[in-house]
């Protein structure tokens, strides 16, 4: 079960500080405002619903079924959840899923959180309701609407994420963007293909059971315009930028090159001392292994202390 | 079979489990801060900063195997990084042909990629280390004090404590799925692909509907023990002295290694 999301879920030391940093403050501001709107609109209902929901959703990206060879299929659901919560509740059972599990169970860094919320909390959310709507609507009210905008919504949330997370990983120098771009957005056209799968069996599922859940959120969607434009901007954003980023690397190379000379420039930030050279230490190997043997001695001391201190408690 | 094995967290008396988590999570989240900075290819900078990591754990009193095992579950990423030595530009190291394809492994982009990956080792330690020796109930206290929203904080909190209730759901449907799905030597089982996952969609669409009616009895219960919208919780306890003296001397250790590791990259 961790190990089968970790497609998505950046761990730390992938993205350059900067963009992990930028990432924090966009995912912090969405998060607000959709605090915001579900402590304004939504009843008092809302807070158990999204806790006890948010479970079901971490549980649910348990289930998996067999593809082939040892690979398997299974949900991430920002799809469902949009469908059945609207779009703002929806951010936020994301934004509790996403953040328990790099808290918790280390599927995803700490750092990185702010990448990991922006691309399943927000992008997913909002490309699965600007899609699901306006199939929705296009539909009529007709049923088809629900099963082809389901599938649809669960297929291009996942694979707009997964672009953005590409492009993250090629803005911060880590993975260069014509190979991170196809390989990413390769395999998740896939994976979205087993999430469009199950997103639809689920909301079939609720549709002969409970179809009042999928038919009520009618009043929700009026509020849900702003959501609608950010999630056309983003799919229509990304779609094109990732193709161009992946057709000219030396484009996002440049941003990640000026990049490179941002983090380059920051160095004399908090180099106090630059042209004094420490006693003794004058090259890298030298510092290299006089912190190989300060590290060894303090681990050495540390594990001395901690065994002298249970020696102690288990006699006296 | 239950679940809650899941949840990483070791009750152990140590010197670790015993840190405010305020102060814990202030300080794994700085470590990770440094880690980031810690500028590329500074050996010296990751081994020190690797070094006080495993005192940490050390002291936390948990099996390093333990710490080493559940690492292990970020390796996998490490195949984004992988291109890094024959795209970045810089001295050659080694040269190969593949098929008229020439493949230039650069020192500048191994540099990078072994950066990546021993960040990538420490500080999912670090996080580890805080869920090891955090019970998740003082992480929701330690996240109210680091000004998260009393709202988010009730989700997270209602959600950690019916997590395991779902899990084991999951797992009983799981369970019933392989008990009607037999399989006998020379026939293929269970049907299409789309038919499998149409039917996994279906475990998820019902485990989604036991979430609506559970949620329902549980803000019934709330009501009847007074919930009336407004999301309460406990004050925060009292911050000790010593715990500014622990972040101070801590968050002090991270900027004196950034210094130390900023100045080997300015000389290397």
């Amino acid at each position: 079960m961790l190990a089968s999301h970790v497609a998505m879920h950046i761990p730390d030391g992938f993205l350059s500080t900067a963009v992990a940093v930028v990432f924090w403050v966009i995912s912090v501001i969405v998060i607000g405002y959709a605090l915001k709107r579900v402590s304004q609109e939504l009843g008092e209902r809302q807070v158990p619903l999204m806790g006890v929901l948010a479970a079901a959703i971490f549980a649910g990206q348990m289930l998996n079924f067999t593809v082939a060879g040892g690979t398997s299929g299974h949900l991430l659901g920002a799809a469902i959840a949009t469908i059945l919560l609207g779009p703002w509740p929806a951010i936020l059972v994301l934004t509790s899923v996403v953040s328990i599990q790099a808290l918790i169970f280390q599927d995803g860094g700490l750092l990185a959180l702010g990448a990991n919320l922006f691309n399943m909390a927000v992008v997913g959310v909002a490309v699965s309701y600007m899609v699901y709507r306006t199939i929705y609507r296009l539909a009529g009210g007709k049923n088809w609407g629900i099963f082809v905008g389901g599938f649809v919504a669960a297929w291009l949330s996942i694979e707009i994420a997964a672009l953005s997370c590409a492009l993250q990983l090629a803005i911060s120098g880590t993975s260069p963007a014509n190979i991170s771009v196809p390989a990413m957005g390769g395999i998740h056209a896939l994976i979205g293909i087993g999430e469009g799968l199950i997103t639809v069996g689920a909301l079939a599922f609720i549709y002969s059971t409970r179809r009042d859940l999928l038919t009520h959120g009618e009043s929700a969607a009026t509020q849900g315009k702003l959501v609608w434009v950010v999630g056309l901007l983003l799919a229509i954003g990304l779609a094109i930028l990732s193709p161009l980023a992946s057709a000219y690397p030396d484009g996002l190379e440049w941003v990640a090159e000026q990049h490179g000379f941002l983090e380059a420039a920051k160095g004399p930030f908090y180099t106090i001392i630059p042209d004094y050279v420490f006693p003794g230490i004058s090259n890298q190997a030298l510092a290299t292994i006089i912190a190989g043997i300060f590290g060894t001695l303090l681990v050495f001391a540390v594990a001395l202390g901690v065994g002298y201190w249970r020696h102690r408690r288990t006699h006296a | 079979m239950h679940i809650h094995f899941l949840d990483p967290y070791h009750p152990l008396p140590s010197l670790i489990h015993s840190l405010d988590a305020r102060v814990k999570l202030i300080l794994v989240v700085g470590f990770i801060l440094t880690t980031s900075l810690m500028p590329v290819g500074v050996w010296a900078g990751y081994l020190i900063l690797y070094a006080l990591l495993i005192s940490a754990e050390i002291l936390s009193e948990v099996s390093l195997r333990y710490y080493f095992s559940r690492a292990l579950f970020s390796i996998p990423f490490i195949l984004a990084a992988l291109p890094l030595p024959f795209t970045t530009h810089g001295r050659v190291l080694a040269q190969f042909q593949l098929d008229g394809l020439t493949l230039v492994i650069s020192a500048e982009g191994l540099a990078r990629l072994i950066s990546v990956a021993l960040k990538s080792w420490i500080s999912v330690q670090a996080a580890i280390l805080l869920a090891v020796s955090t019970t998740f109930p003082d992480i929701l206290l330690a996240m109210r004090a680091v000004g998260v929203p009393r709202l988010l904080v009730a989700v997270f909190g209602l959600m950690w404590r019916y997590l395991f209730v779902f899990a084991d759901e999951a797992l009983r449907l799981m369970r019933a799925r392989a008990a009607r799905s037999s399989e006998v030597d020379g026939y293929r089982s269970g049907r299409s692909l789309t038919w499998r996952a149409k039917l996994t969609g279906g475990m998820a669409g019902s485990l989604f509907l036991r979430g609506f009616e559970r949620a329902d009895r549980v803000y019934l219960a709330m009501v009847a023990r007074g919930y009336d919208g407004e999301v309460r919780s406990l004050p925060l306890p009292a911050w000790k002295k010593t715990n500014t003296v622990v972040v101070v001397l801590g968050l002090f250790l991270y900027l004196l290694i950034l210094i130390m590791g900023s100045f080997i990259h300015s000389i290397g």
